[in-house]
């Protein structure tokens, strides 16, 4: 889908913080979508990851409206296989982190049933609760 | 004539004030005219309510202890925290399973730990605060228990910790679900109860009530302590 | 051989089987695992931003551990820390290797911890189980085999954390066969089959478990069609979603067929003449004694 994007002066900004956040050249992105093509969770995303390069890339802060960052579970899948050796795990850690370091937990760690409390194990709550909240 | 008092500087809240060398934290505050109506309790460093922070002078270290054992110092700078806000959840210790899912039920802030150990360090009890936070994350509540035997509430672990966990509740509720569900169990303890219900300590208990409150001091601080 | 042991929180908890069925089978191979005497959680996921250091501290301090058990005596000469769980396994790895290339951020983490801990001094190496067993030769495991497990089919699941990122994974990203060479060591049938890498939805599981459900049957539906009777794994948190979630699948689908997940530990347990008791069976969710009976095993 086309997306007439129009930019601004201050669009660096965002690039700047995500890529020394992530640590990631994220301008050497070739847009070739192998990240996108290859994700397990793909079909879950609003955005694809390849998308998401671009739209960071572009200085666009809307991408933190999407919920992409949140369902990407860094599996290493995309890291692996980018042809131009970029982390996407860490910039979607960066992403997330803008978020949490404003204080907005993206989950509530309260809504944990009781039966689902007794049942899950420690390793999922404690990795759950380092990705969404802050 | 009495030896003049030597006087130190020290800030109070943000205020430089001039309090006698040796003074408590607490001793200091009421001396400078503080009218404490919070964060005072037992004055014997048992209850743990008169929480503070502070910094000496020259050192970058933020510390924490109670305002009754605390002795000021030249330049420091003094905070009270008169009370820790909590969100306490309430349970009936009968329903509730001793392991670590009753924590992610009730106390779920507890899997945040960093391991930065700044609660341990924040402890005026010596306690390793982390430690027993980490067994509770493991399930290991008779070890939780154990550790955390000495604390008495006073809150500073958990206004330091930046995962805002809430260490001190944590550490009663493994009490309470190792006293209940795994300690073993005592038959000395059963007697004894059985001797309070059948009366025999009544005339005892008696005796104190009425007894004048200088020589239940006397008594009080003459008793028998047994450290095991 | 004896190694210094990092279990982590859930194999003291919900993964007693793996930590029971890995300890019983390492005695029976000459390897007795030393579990640190304090152990800090590991964090679980990886810190993968570049200035998050508070979160290196635990992996850290979990390293001086091995270092003070070197100077008391508790083993000798031992820089390795063994791993069962994969997701300690990559957490540690990762941390290991930030202090390694980063003299910095190690100074920086040594200061924070200056009048607690000793420094660490970037030496420990971070080890899975899998990879000791390599290391020994799985020719020389499958010599020390009593009940072979023939014919029974196996899926390796590697999961995620195990292989990615190339820097940590104990094999190949995109091809590995260390599973596949460990399996054959305890005499079973491997399975050639596309998911054995694929993620199973990880730490969704707590909060948006749909995903789980739909990753979760993705895999099981691959094993069934390459003919695999049983999975194996490494991690508990895949463990986690691959038995019990299946489980509720099962209940919410009467025609979905299970397969039954093994910790790999528990197959190489009962290969090594284990009985189901002293490999937890009953920790298992999906039931795995019907097809070790069919194959009389057990």
């Amino acid at each position: 889908m086309a997306q007439i994007i129009k930019l601004k002066d201050k669009d660096t900004d965002f690039l700047e913080k995500i890529m020394e956040l992530s640590g990631e050249q994220i301008t050497l992105c070739e847009q070739c979508g192998t990240c996108s093509a290859g994700c397990p969770f793909v079909s879950e995303m609003d955005i694809n990851p390849s998308q998401i390069m671009r739209l960071v890339m572009l200085g666009q802060e809307s991408v933190m409206d999407s919920k992409t960052m949140w369902i990407c579970a860094s599996c290493f899948t995309c890291t692996v296989r980018c042809p131009r050796k970029l982390d996407l795990s860490k910039v979607s850690e960066a992403l997330r982190q803008v978020t949490l370091r404003g204080a907005i937990d993206e989950i509530d760690i309260k809504e944990i049933s009781d039966e689902e409390a007794l049942k899950l194990p420690t390793i999922a709550v404690v990795g759950s609760f380092r990705k969404f909240t802050g | 004539m009495a030896e003049k008092q030597k006087m130190i500087k020290v800030y109070l809240t943000g205020e430089l004030f001039e309090v006698p060398e040796g003074s408590t934290i607490m001793m200091a505050l009421e001396y400078a005219g503080f009218q404490l109506k919070q964060g005072i309790g037992c004055r014997e460093g048992y209850c743990g309510a008169c929480a503070t922070v502070y910094r000496e002078k020259g050192d970058y270290k933020l510390k924490g202890g109670l305002a009754c054992q605390t002795v000021v110092s030249e330049g420091m700078a003094i905070t009270q925290i008169p009370s820790v806000p909590a969100e306490k959840p309430v349970y009936d210790l009968n329903d509730l399973t001793p392991d670590v899912g009753t924590f992610t039920k009730l106390f779920p802030s507890v899997f945040r730990c960093v391991s930065c150990n700044t609660c341990t360090k924040a402890c005026p009890q010596d306690i390793e605060v982390m430690d027993y936070i980490q067994a509770i994350i493991r399930g290991d509540l008779a070890k939780a228990a154990d550790i955390s035997f000495d604390c008495i509430r006073c809150g500073l672990c958990a206004m330091r910790c930046p995962a805002e966990i809430v260490q001190y509740d944590n550490a009663t509720l493994a009490r309470r679900l190792y006293g209940k569900y795994l300690a073993k169990k005592s038959p000395e303890l059963e007697k004894r109860i059985e001797e309070i219900k059948e009366g025999k300590y009544d005339k005892d208990i008696k005796e104190l009530k009425e007894m004048p409150h200088d020589e239940l001091s006397k008594i009080y601080y003459k008793r028998e302590i047994k450290i095991s | 051989m004896k190694i210094p042991y990092f279990p982590g929180c859930t194999l003291k908890t919900t993964a007693q089987n793996f930590e029971m069925s890995a300890i019983e089978s390492a005695k029976k191979i000459g390897i007795e695992f030393i579990e640190l005497p304090r152990w800090n959680c590991c964090g679980v996921v990886a810190s993968l931003t570049s200035d998050d250091l508070m979160r290196h501290l635990a992996p850290v301090r979990n390293f001086i551990r091995v270092q003070e058990m070197n100077k008391q005596g508790l083993v000798k000469n031992e820089n390795r820390l063994l791993t069962l769980c994969s997701m300690c396994y990559n957490t540690l790895s990762l941390s290991n290797l930030r202090m390694k290339n980063e003299a910095d951020d190690l100074q920086k983490i040594n200061d924070f911890m200056h009048r607690e801990e000793e420094n660490y001094d970037g030496n420990i190496e971070v080890v899975h189980f899998l990879s000791i067993l390599e290391e020994m030769g799985f020719d020389k495991l499958a010599q020390k085999i009593t009940k072979p497990l023939k014919d029974l089919k196996v899926a390796s699941y590697y999961g995620c954390m195990l292989l990615r990122p190339k820097e940590v994974g104990i094999d190949d990203a995109e091809a590995p066969a260390i599973l596949e060479n460990f399996v054959k060591s305890l005499k079973a049938e491997t399975v050639d089959w596309d998911a054995g890498s694929r993620c199973c939805g990880s730490y969704h599981t707590v909060n948006n478990v749909d995903i789980v459900y739909n990753l979760v049957k993705g895999i099981i539906l691959d094993a069934r069609k390459n003919g695999a009777e049983a999975i194996i794994t490494s991690c508990p948190l895949c463990a986690f979603n691959l038995d019990v979630r299946q489980s509720e699948i099962k209940k919410d689908n009467p025609d979905f067929q299970t397969i039954p997940i093994f910790y790999f530990t528990q197959l190489m347990g009962i290969a090594l003449g284990l009985d189901k008791k002293a490999v937890g069976l009953e920790f298992n969710k999906i039931d795995t004694e019907d097809i070790l009976k069919k194959k009389k095993l057990i």
